[in-house]
């Protein structure tokens, strides 16, 4: 029981050093930044570490930062140490040119469907997802409906028939 | 998708069958699709597709101030929308740092112990259907009315209810709905002792549903699994335990685990939770009794910032008139901030992950659908069993379709 986060981040740094950063404890829970390229070796780590256990993937979701440029989309993983009951919050930035993230389904089959969820709604590209396809939107579309440049429609638009759309 | 799949060794068909199971077929009881590859009735591969009834609630939820946002969660899992309503109401409470009165916790866990037994006597009741015993759900389906009509009391509606506010209740609870609650305490233990006495010896109940769609606890929580469904397989995770909320922590509840993960197993979870929740609800109510005079009337916090002002007072007091104003116009600014957390709904941890960047609405709000994560586990769930199996596995997991779906 005497996991907390100053341990978790000790730990964190003196396995992978300088390369994890934006160190942050919004509302109790830790959260940090890494190298997108070591999401897998970084979750590889905090699972297998006893004394981090880190075994049970809550959440994983992505954000849209369109003004981040380089870094347009954020990928959030939830992490829950069942055992010590702490969570942490972890999260890899990638660009929206090329958004290559290795995928963590080898470790949580959990992260299936939520990769697949996170790919339909902004595009990011797992590799190593045995079946990256589109989730909860049709097959056919063409982008990616969650991402920042596609806004809401319009509330005060006219020329909508009142009758089919009730307003 | 339709891999060719040989048939096993020893198996008398000519060739194999695929069986749409779904979107809209009546075992179902909802809109998901399963194709299965059938030898005779045995199964060899499912595929699950969901999205029927998806909705964009994450991005709707973009453009809506914070209180619009209930009636979205209404809709998620809509057996139990209470916890719903609730756990989005407890994740804007701690982003805008509202602490709320003991006496509004109490109602708060009286609402959502109901919305867990109407949640739960749903599944059971349907497991029992499935399995070809009608007349449980019978028993039981009328004692969810008598829950409704708590709801209708407190809040003025029934199945989507968006009960609450942020920061309380819209209303304090009539005594009405005491009566209607005392009644539903007095009568519902006899009628759950009689439904369980219908099932949980039942040999030909026993014979569908032991070591039907196992899980090993491992297996359950790589596949994300939580709620009664983790629990059914020997794991003591409960979010009310982990990271209470609400006062969980003044009362005394057990969490009830089983031990194979099976079907049976879950159905037994899910009674002796119900067993549990009857006597949440009686201490949170004894609880509320031992507030009189003016505390007995408090039910919600100070938070004028947020919290819609009375009627009344719009009319004559001028702060109450700009509050109200703001808030019906959407035109408070929220904290920025970023912040998960979580309730255990009916089906288990019910996530909210809100990023706020200081506006009027959620830059970012992502649901965690227990449904959703655990349902990736059917096709490995239901592999090798019977097509009956399937059904019975289906229902008892307890698939929402709302849940699936965001």
């Amino acid at each position: 029981m005497s996991l907390n986060n100053d341990t978790i981040q000790q730990t964190l740094t003196q396995k992978f050093g300088e390369v994890l950063t934006d160190w942050q404890e919004p509302y109790g829970m830790l959260t940090f930044t890494a190298p997108k390229e070591m999401n897998l070796k970084v979750l590889q780590f905090l699972y297998d570490e006893p004394t981090l256990n880190f075994r049970f993937l809550t959440d994983l979701q992505a954000v849209h930062y369109p003004d981040k440029k380089g870094q347009e989309l954020a990928v959030v993983y939830h992490l829950h140490n069942l055992v010590d009951n702490v969570r942490i919050r972890f999260k890899v930035f990638t660009d929206i040119i090329k958004p290559d993230v290795f995928s963590a389904t080898a470790l949580y089959q959990s992260a299936n469907f939520m990769e697949r969820e996170t790919y339909d709604f902004f595009g990011v590209n797992f590799t190593g997802h045995p079946n990256l396809i589109r989730i909860l939107n049709v097959d056919e579309m063409d982008y990616f409906p969650m991402r920042k440049e596609f806004p809401l429609e319009d509330q005060t638009r006219v020329d909508k028939d009142d009758e089919m759309f009730g307003r | 998708m339709n891999d060719h799949i040989l048939l096993p060794e020893g198996s008398i068909e000519k060739q194999t069958t695929t069986l749409n199971l779904g979107p809209t077929h009546p075992a179902t009881h909802g809109v998901f699709q399963n194709i299965l590859e059938l030898d005779g009735e045995r199964i060899l591969k499912a595929t699950s597709t969901v999205g029927y009834i998806h909705r964009a609630f994450e991005k709707l939820a973009e453009r809506r101030p914070l209180y619009q946002i209930t009636p979205i969660t209404d809709r998620l899992n809509y057996c139990s929308s209470p916890i719903n309503n609730m756990g989005w109401h407890i994740t804007c409470e701690k982003l805008l740092d509202v602490k709320l009165p003991k006496r509004v916790d109490y109602l708060r866990i009286i609402i959502m112990e109901l919305s867990r037994i109407s949640d739960h006597l749903i599944c059971n009741s349907i497991v029992g259907v499935d399995s070809g015993a009608y007349s449980g759900f019978l028993y039981l389906m009328q004692f969810r009315e008598l829950i409704y009509e708590i709801y209708e009391e407190v809040c003025g509606s029934r199945l989507t209810t968006n009960i609450g506010r942020i920061g309380g209740f819209e209303r304090n609870f009539t005594n009405t709905a005491f009566v209607k609650l005392e009644k539903f305490l007095a009568t519902y233990p006899k009628q759950l002792k009689e439904f369980e006495t219908l099932f949980n010896r039942n040999r030909i109940f026993m014979e569908r549903t032991i070591g039907v769609g196992a899980i090993t606890a491992e297996r359950a929580l790589n596949y994300g699994f939580t709620g009664p469904n983790l629990r059914a397989a020997g794991v003591d995770y409960d979010v009310r335990v982990h990271t209470p909320y609400s006062s969980y922590q003044d009362l005394e509840f057990t969490i009830p685990v089983g031990k194979t993960g099976d079907c049976y197993d879950r159905f037994l979870v899910r009674n002796q939770e119900m067993w549990q929740s009857l006597s949440l609800i009686e201490q949170a109510y004894k609880k509320v009794q031992e507030f009189k005079g003016a505390e007995s009337e408090v039910f919600h916090a100070d938070s004028p910032a947020y919290y819609l002002p009375e009627k009344k007072d719009v009319y004559s007091k001028m702060e109450a008139l700009i509050y109200h104003f703001k808030i019906v116009m959407g035109e408070t600014d929220i904290p920025a901030g970023e912040l998960y957390s979580s309730v255990e709904g009916g089906n288990g941890e019910l996530g909210f992950y809100l990023i706020s960047d200081g506006g009027r609405s959620p830059y970012r709000l992502h649901f965690r659908r227990p449904c959703f994560i655990y349902y990736q586990a059917f096709p490995e769930l239901v592999q090798g069993g019977m097509l009956s199996d399937a059904v019975i596995t289906m229902s008892s997991l307890n698939l929402i379709a709302g849940e699936l779906d965001a």
